[in-house]
């Protein structure tokens, strides 16, 4: 089991194989759905015109994002009415929604690291070989027990995407994760998907 | 008629902080079947770690706490009309008490409702006037990430070889599992329709999930096929979390409807492991919740 601090240099990204468990420490972002199609069509391929507090979230994101991490969460919080805010609930949510939208975010913001869970296809793959990137697999619906893992939650920017799709910037100490995709063009999920197809053929085959 | 608005509160914490005993004694069993040591193991030894925490805290198992669906069964007399503003009450109460995430989305504008109502639907209730004098609520939390990888066929389908017959029916449920690989939260539990409309038939494939993964199906060849399709569905190789193992399905249930003569659908709803699911019955003044 390797600890390792955020931000994550490049080194310490191509080193991760797949499979290595890692205890994340620091300061991460979440980010799904509405952040992920919001940052690409304002920023990377400029399709919408920056609106509302959109530059000023930009300009506050970057440092974080740069050689930092993103969640893929849409955690339960409390406190909203005071803003004392508390992650009481925050697994991951299915990755791979974000596959049209990850590549280029990786590449525009220099991510170093995606958390999330059920893993990401071919063009993901390819931008954490070119960033270099790693994914981390979380364990999809264990979320009390790594709201723990989140220490304090330090701000939040876009809370108008809704509590789910805002992106909250958070501290976290020994967040459990697996690397299922590496810098090295390894894929867990591509092995086990051809596996799980050669044996869906053999059963097909049957009566 | 009595508000039961604090009864129905109760039942959605029930639901959302923990798992129903039938479930986690399916998880038991199959962390005991994964190698130790191995990925799948471990994801399931996790799961079971938050089950516990979230019993103890009375925090939400899965921050996703999906879409509550309520199938409301009721003795005469009983007005839906009061039971819906009561259910949206409590509902609106567990969002303020964090037992349940904003979720209800509006489609066109994004906005989030913030409490989880929002139009005719979200919260989906179902209501079913029945005899005696006990009132039945059931509650279902279905996660979007299992929701996203339900499925329907419509047979023949020639890609997959699968006719219209339970043989048919097989291959493309196999083949649901498949393409579902580690996304909706595997180990997953199957909820099949064969047969309505494209409607009826989604609907159909929910409700059969409201059965105990022990129970048998009263037709002996939809029971056969249940129990197979568990054991093919994880030779799949698939496992927890999609990590691959031994463990990709922990049940199957199977319910049929009559169709057209044109139409043969199969909709397979999938249901993650964080399959919470509980139910309240009220006699008198004696409420029972299980």
């Amino acid at each position: 089991m390797r600890t390792l601090k955020m931000p994550l240099s490049d080194d310490t990204v191509r080193s991760l194989k797949v499979g290595d468990p890692v205890l994340l420490n620091g300061i991460m972002i979440t980010g799904r759905d509405a952040a992920h199609k919001w940052m690409v069509d304002t920023f990377i391929k400029q399709s919408r015109h920056p609106q509302g507090d959109d530059l000023e979230v930009y300009e506050a994101i970057k440092p974080l994002i740069a050689g930092g991490v993103i969640y893929h969460c849409g955690p339960v919080v409390s406190g909203l009415d005071t803003k004392q805010y508390k992650f009481v609930a925050a697994g991951p949510t299915t990755s791979i929604r974000e596959e049209p939208y990850q590549g280029m975010v990786m590449k525009h913001f220099n991510v170093k690291g995606v958390i999330g869970k059920g893993g990401m296809g071919p063009k993901t793959l390819a931008a954490c070989q070119d960033v270099p990137c790693v994914y981390l697999h979380a364990i999809g619906g264990a979320a009390s027990l790594i709201a723990q893992t989140v220490t304090r939650v330090l701000g939040v920017y876009k809370l108008d995407f809704g509590v789910p799709e805002a992106m909250w910037v958070t501290e976290v100490k020994d967040f459990p994760v697996v690397v299922t995709m590496d810098s090295h063009g390894g894929s867990l999920h591509v092995s086990v998907e051809a596996h799980s197809k050669a044996m869906l053929q053999e059963l097909l085959a049957q009566a | 008629m009595h508000d039961i608005t604090e009864n129905i509160l109760e039942l959605v914490r029930l639901t959302s902080t923990d798992l129903p005993p039938d479930v986690e004694a399916s998880i038991h069993q199959a962390t005991e079947r994964e190698e130790p040591g191995s990925a799948a193991r471990g994801a399931l030894e996790t799961i079971l770690k938050n089950v516990e925490l979230s019993r103890k805290n009375s925090t939400p198992i899965c921050q996703d706490t999906g879409t509550p669906i309520f199938y409301v069964y009721y003795p005469a007399g009983w007005s839906t009309r009061l039971l819906r503003q009561q259910i949206e009450a409590a509902v609106v109460q567990a969002t303020q008490k964090a037992y349940l995430r904003p979720n209800s989305v509006d489609s066109i504008t994004g906005k989030n409702s913030g409490n989880n109502l929002g139009g005719k639907h979200f919260p989906s209730i179902h209501f079913e006037e029945v005899d005696g004098d006990s009132l039945t609520i059931e509650l279902m939390l279905k996660g979007g990430g299992c929701e996203n990888v339900g499925a329907q066929y419509s047979l023949p389908n020639d890609a997959l070889n699968a006719g219209r017959d339970l043989a048919g029916v097989r291959k493309v449920v196999l083949d649901a599992v498949y393409q579902a690989q580690g996304q909706g939260c595997a180990p997953g539990i199957l909820g099949v329709a064969i047969g309505g409309d494209r409607g009826s038939s989604y609907y159909a494939s929910k409700e059969t999930l409201y059965r105990k993964l022990g129970d048998t199906n009263p037709e002996p060849q939809l029971d056969t096929l249940e129990k197979r399709l568990v054991e093919e569905g994880n030779q799949l190789g698939i496992g927890p979390m999609g990590f691959g193992g031994k463990t990709t399905l922990l049940g199957t249930k199977i319910t049929h409807l009559n169709r057209l003569p044109a139409s043969f659908f199969v909709s397979v709803s999938y249901m993650c492991w964080a399959y919470r699911r509980r139910k309240m019955t009220i006699t008198a003044d004696l409420v029972r919740y299980e």
